[in-house]
């Protein structure tokens, strides 16, 4: 019988299967298409596995119940910055078919550079986040509602239940709390970003 | 789960990543190695905002995209630019401030 959780080996405390598979089956989903990302003859089909990674990016990130960076991701990466990347693959000609000029000669450098990084990336983190566990429960706690007059006591009485919510409104908390002003700034940055692309790439 | 695993296939797309950058000649193949990069970063950052029960990752992982999206728009804009005065958007030939 497969149970929903099992002891992990050397430790007493018990670790999601069916979590760890489906972490298990999509990572290697992303790493397969990363590769036909960097090493593909053709630059659409370069731009098509990067959907793959994206997607599997997005399916870690509700795994990992963080819902909004999930939806996000799909619109922003999957639905805008693909499209992009389709359109500048159109608008330079690239040659459509297999193009055996995309990848350097000498790439068994970069080849040897990667390599050496994720040895290096790999052994620290092992090395530092041991069996670091994430919390079964991933939701986060948000703030107690209440008003302004409440009394020692009745904040007392809110502090102890837990008021678990979605990470969705978590976010919205924050974001137009705590991270007012850098979200004000990304929306200044976004705007300059496009007027920019248009002033670059518009005909004199 | 562990946090291990996710921090290890961050630092594996991150490595694919950087190796596109250098072995890649094509502009819009290297943007879209860089865009491997970004996604690293970003599994990082909500893998270690479910760790501590903390929004603050999953807000910066927001930021990230947002600055990853105007990052492609004005790169394609410059690799067309650059098409349209060289005809290729090979970078490798891209040599006019050698000295």
């Amino acid at each position: 019988m497969l149970a929903s959780t099992m002891p992990l080996p050397g430790t007493d405390d018990p670790i999601n299967v069916a979590q760890t598979i489906g972490f298990g089956v999509i990572a290697v989903v992303m790493v397969v298409s990363a590769l036909r990302v960097v090493t593909t003859k053709n630059v659409v089909h370069a731009a098509m596995w990067l959907v793959l990674v994206l997607a599997g990016a997005a399916a870690q990130y509700v795994l990992l119940a963080a819902e909004f960076v999930a939806v996000t991701q799909v619109m922003v990466y999957i639905g805008a910055v693909v499209v992009l990347f389709l359109f500048g693959v159109m608008l330079t000609r690239a040659r459509l078919g297999s193009d055996a000029e995309l990848t350097r000669k000498n790439w068994y450098g970069a080849a040897f550079v990667g390599l050496i990084l994720v040895g290096l990336l790999g052994f620290s983190l092992v090395d530092t986040f041991q069996d670091a566990k994430l919390p079964e429960d991933r939701q986060v706690s948000l703030a107690p509602d209440l008003p302004a007059d409440a009394t020692d006591a009745e904040v007392e009485a809110a502090l102890e239940e837990p008021n678990v919510g979605s990470n969705t409104a978590a976010i919205s908390d924050s974001l137009f709390t705590q991270y007012l002003v850098p979200l004000e700034v990304v929306a200044v940055l976004l705007t300059a970003a496009l007027v920019g692309a248009i002033v670059i790439a518009r005909r004199d | 789960m562990l946090l291990n695993q996710f921090l290890l296939l961050s630092a594996v797309l991150f490595s694919i990543g950087v190796y596109g950058v250098i072995a890649r000649r094509n502009g819009v193949a290297i943007l879209m190695s860089i865009e491997l990069i970004l996604n690293a970063v970003n599994i990082n950052l909500v893998a270690f905002a479910a760790w501590r029960t903390d929004i603050a990752g999953q807000v910066f992982a927001l930021f990230v995209i947002a600055v990853a999206a105007a990052e492609v728009g004005v790169g394609l804009a410059i690799v067309l630019a650059i098409y349209r005065n060289r005809r290729s958007v090979d970078l490798d030939e891209l040599d006019l401030m050698k000295g």
